[in-house]
């Protein structure tokens, strides 16, 4: 498996998302700049965390029309998966990869703790190794995390299996303690019909090393490395 | 082609939750204007271009708005005014 993940200006979980996969999977993967039109045989593109462009406008919004976005849409419309982890799932919703948006956290507050998420479909390129109703944890770092979308389309998301991820308490309800952002039903995370297109605001690159205390985002990379092996 | 400024409002969807006006809003009422029912707070986007007309400067405007400067999902927009420049 080759993997790509691609550096904007401001992209600042880039190096984190490369590491991920050359250490724990050892697997092959580069950094593709933005301004490229190459994705250089990658097989999986990475849109990272960080601030892409300052997040001037919105966030994800100046992001979306890089050059080397019209390589990942392209790719994402064949069937390639695409993971956006923070500002890059802002990305993917403002590049119309996924549905919905991101909005200022309803706390007014950047909001940098570790959360419970709930896996909600194994469907996805991203999930499959997980079970449904596994309760993983991994930090959230953003501002801009509120997920909403209009009620046909929330309606649609949840009939569809393509919520992905909820931030539920340790007992695995999604309540509103737990929902660190404001985020409408509670989602953290949703997949395109095809669940080979997945954006997911909390980190599991950054939750790889016991140290840094939670291993839970090993299982996500794991999904993917099989569904891109099979 | 002539030079326009054109201005435009991109304000969030009415009925969604808007934290920031909310917090606005409370620190008026702090402030003591206690009348203040709702506030909402967007973007207010200044442009200056060359087009044949106002009409076509103005239609330019909308496609921005529609492609980069408000979100299809979340905001709507509205040109709060077409002047020569």
């Amino acid at each position: 498996m080759k993997v790509g993940v691609v550096s904007f200006p401001g992209s600042n979980c880039d190096e984190d998302a490369l590491l991920a996969i050359v250490e724990r999977l050892h697997e092959s993967a580069v950094l593709l700049w933005h301004k490229d039109h190459d994705l250089q045989g990658a097989d999986v593109v990475i849109l990272p965390g960080g601030f892409s462009y300052g997040d001037y406008l919105r966030s994800g919004a100046i992001a979306r029309f890089s050059p080397i976005m019209q390589e990942v849409v392209a790719h994402a419309r064949r069937g390639g998966p695409v993971i956006g982890f923070c500002n890059g799932f802002q990305i993917a919703c403002e590049a119309g990869l996924l549905p919905g948006a991101l909005l200022r956290n309803v706390s007014l507050q950047f909001r940098s703790m570790p959360v419970t998420l709930r896996v909600e479909t194994s469907q996805t390129v991203f999930t499959n190794a997980a079970t449904a109703g596994a309760r993983l944890t991994m930090p959230i770092a953003h501002g801009d995390g509120r997920f909403t979308a209009d009620a046909d389309t929330l309606t649609r998301l949840e009939s569809e299996g393509q919520v992905v991820f909820r931030y539920v308490n340790a007992a695995g309800e999604p309540t509103e303690a737990a929902n660190p952002n404001g985020s409408m039903r509670n989602i953290a995370g949703v997949c395109n019909p095809g669940g080979t297109v997945v954006g997911m605001m909390p980190h599991p690159e950054r939750a790889l090393e016991p140290l840094l205390g939670s291993t839970d985002g090993l299982v996500l990379f794991e999904s993917l490395l099989a569904s891109v092996k099979a | 082609m002539t030079r326009f400024v054109v201005s435009v409002h991109i304000v969030p969807r009415q009925g969604l939750l808007d934290p920031q006006g909310k917090a606005v809003a409370d620190s008026l009422r702090t402030l003591g204007f206690a009348g203040v029912r709702d506030v909402h707070v967007g973007r207010h986007v200044v442009l200056e271009l060359d087009a044949a007309d106002a009409a076509s400067a103005e239609r330019a405007v909308r496609e921005m708005c529609s492609h980069l400067l408000a979100n299809p999902v979340t905001e709507d927009f509205e040109l709060a005014g077409v002047r020569p420049a």
